[in-house]
């Protein structure tokens, strides 16, 4: 029923369908690059694997290329809806020249593309909040037609950074949205053992904002919440903390093993409730989609993921001398 | 030309700033209503209002972190911390963000902030209130350290601070704020990055930087009466570090004194001899000597406190042993 107000008030059939196949890329995206750190071809990962439907929800209630975002490292799937391609992702994770977010400098996933309006955090988590209220701040003082976007993972909201930034935005009604992915676990420390409160939307009634908890494995859901806080930003309202229940289905990052802190039956369990299998269901319920488009949509995803790693893997590495530069506003511009 | 104390020099350059581009906006605790803790923005409030001589709350995190986010999108902030201490509070945001931003992503974006900082010790105000620890944020590059010793350095490098894309952090001492200079009317900028003879001599050099200068300025005096006439260079900033005019001196001199109020292990007069030894070695006829701070946590107790930093004597002292 939900699902129908929003193909009528936000989304047509076309958008619901860019959504899969955005996070159906996303899916294929990360699986194949944990294959490839498992082949010993590159040196990192961090999954999004189990928080893709929010993050596409989320990107698709921005005004993309004008709203600003500033992601965490779990954002592949934002970051797709959000114009990266599989071929800029991979020129990352391979530490190629010409890689979008740093030209290999940083470590992959730390996404920063400025034509997407997009920066990220330095690794310490919740170091991008205070960034985003920045950002917030002087759209305001310019009058800019924008929103910032922010997201973080519920185990960075014990940070006394995040703290200071929220209530920053919302002393100022900041046009922010503070997104949580909530997937229930900091590295191998549960929620039970990081906070107190229920939910991580609870914290807002501390700190003089909205806050509201949301089914982050549908999508839909979550582009209306997404969309409802972004409008209150835009119309000067301030900031909302929107927080979307994911899943991590995977380690934390390549250089975690999972097996020492959780259950393996835990995480069978959460097959039942793959994202990605309940957007599948639902457009098909919908009758958006069909058996045979699914497949195609499936395919298209692979060969899309096939060409960026053929690509990436025959582009060149950076020069030796791009690590002296640019440090300084007088250096050389990064070519 | 017009006598000017430092407060008055800072206060000159933040407001010209302001006045000359819109996008340089204040933000930090008590720098509106209240006008500054060392009365720096006294005034500014009435004259540009709330919006850009921003009270925040006390988290100076969130007021560094905010400015870098600001500078990303466009502005120029420049961030207020009461004293120089608060600034380990807000170390992630110095030394991972605003340092590291534009090369890290690529010179996609740049942060150009101001942190203001009030440093030193020698006003009884304890271990945590009275540091000088410039070095620290000098160790990082991406960062520009400046720290004036005069009203006429301090008006023109903060206008250059304002005005480079760089972040800069911009170090004041506490107990110089009523110390006078010459200070030209109108606009003019200072170079960052390069250092000044503030006296003439040829006996021997003594390389200083803020507190210093003023104190190497009276050892001058004193030394000049038994016939011994300093050089006095004023490295003005630590990042970048010139030490052209220093080495240029040391031709003559052969001899030098490094002095910093700040503790003496991995300081500026480590960094500053290094150097020495390294790129002027051959003009070098006794070993350099450093003098700062005793390595004790600075005591609140007046007596305590003073035998602990760097005097005059100390300075008349090491020039002594290296003639």
């Amino acid at each position: 029923m939900e699902a129908q107000e929003d193909l009528q008030l936000n989304l047509n059939e076309e958008s619901l369908l860019e959504m899969y196949g955005l996070i159906v890329l996303s899916r294929r995206l990360d699986e194949r690059t944990w294959v490839l750190h498992r082949q010993g071809k590159i040196a990192f990962h961090i999954s999004g694997i189990g928080h893709e439907a929010a993050q596409v929800g989320a990107a698709m209630a921005l005004r993309r290329g004008q709203d600003w975002v500033v992601p965490y490292y779990r954002d592949l799937a934002m970051m797709l809806a959000l114009g990266l391609t599989p071929k800029e992702f991979m020129l990352g994770v391979m530490g190629k020249k010409g890689e979008p977010s740093s030209g290999a400098r940083q470590m992959p996933s730390h996404w920063s593309i400025r034509r997407m309006n997009v920066v990220s955090h330095s690794s310490p988590v919740a170091t991008q909040t205070p960034h985003a209220s920045g950002i917030g701040l002087a759209i305001k003082m310019r009058g800019d037609d924008a929103i910032v976007l922010t997201s973080i993972g519920e185990g960075a909201t014990s940070q006394g950074a995040w703290y200071e930034a929220v209530n920053w935005a919302a002393i100022h009604k900041l046009p922010v949205v503070f997104m949580v992915e909530n997937n229930l676990y900091a590295i191998s420390v549960r929620q039970d053992r990081q906070m107190a409160v229920e939910h991580v939307a609870d914290k807002a009634a501390g700190l003089g904002l909205p806050g509201v908890t949301v089914d982050g494995l549908d999508a839909l859901a979550v582009h209306r919440a997404i969309s409802e806080a972004a409008a209150r930003a835009r119309a000067g309202d301030g900031p909302t903390l929107v927080e979307a229940m994911v899943q991590r289905m995977t380690p934390h990052s390549s250089d975690d093993d999972d097996r020492s802190y959780r259950p393996r039956a835990e995480l069978e369990a959460l097959k039942a409730q793959d994202p990605v299998r309940l957007q599948r269901d639902k457009l098909m319920d919908m009758g958006l989609l069909s058996e045979q488009a699914e497949t195609e949509v499936q395919e298209r995803a692979a060969a899309q993921v096939e060409e960026a790693i053929k690509f990436a893997a025959s582009a060149p590495y950076p020069e030796v001398s791009e690590a002296s530069y640019p440090v300084y506003a007088g250096d050389r511009a990064d070519g | 030309m017009a006598e000017i104390t430092m407060r008055e020099a800072i206060s000159q350059a933040l407001w010209e700033e302001m006045e000359r581009d819109e996008r340089v906006f204040i933000m930090g605790e008590e720098v509106g209503l209240w006008g500054g803790t060392y009365a720096v923005t006294r005034n500014f409030y009435d004259h540009f209002g709330a919006e850009r001589v921003r009270d925040t709350p006390i988290a100076e995190g969130v007021i560094v972190g905010a400015a870098n986010g600001a500078a990303m999108a466009g502005l120029r902030p420049v961030a207020e911390l009461m004293t120089i201490n608060f600034a380990f509070l807000a170390m992630d945001q110095i030394v991972n963000g605003s340092a590291k931003i534009r090369a890290m992503f690529g010179g996609q974006f740049t942060v150009p902030i101001v942190i203001r900082a009030v440093g030193g010790g020698g006003r009884q105000l304890g271990a945590t209130h009275s540091q000088t620890p410039d070095v620290v944020f000098a160790h990082f590059p991406g960062m520009k350290v400046i720290a004036p010793g005069t009203p006429y350095d301090a008006k023109g490098l903060l206008k250059a601070a304002i005005r480079t894309d760089d972040p800069v952090l911009f170090i004041e001492n506490a107990t110089m704020y009523q110390s006078k200079g010459e200070v030209p009317d109108g606009d003019y900028v200072e170079p960052i990055g390069v250092s000044k003879v503030q006296r003439e001599g040829s006996d021997v050099t003594i390389i200083t930087y803020s507190k210093g200068l003023q104190l190497s300025l009276q050892a001058a005096e004193e030394l000049s009466s038994e016939g011994i006439e300093a050089q006095i260079i004023d490295l003005r900033s630590l990042r970048p570090l010139d030490l052209g005019p220093a080495i240029e001196s040391l031709k003559q001199t052969n001899r030098a004194v490094i002095v910093e109020e700040g503790w003496r292990s991995y300081g500026v007069g480590a960094e500053v001899a290094a150097r020495l030894y390294e790129e002027a070695f051959d003009y070098i006829d006794s070993p350099l000597k450093r003098v700062a701070q005793v390595e004790v946590p600075l005591p609140y107790n007046r007596e305590l406190e003073q035998m602990a930093l760097p005097q005059i004597g100390d300075i008349v002292k090491a020039v002594r042993e290296v003639l």
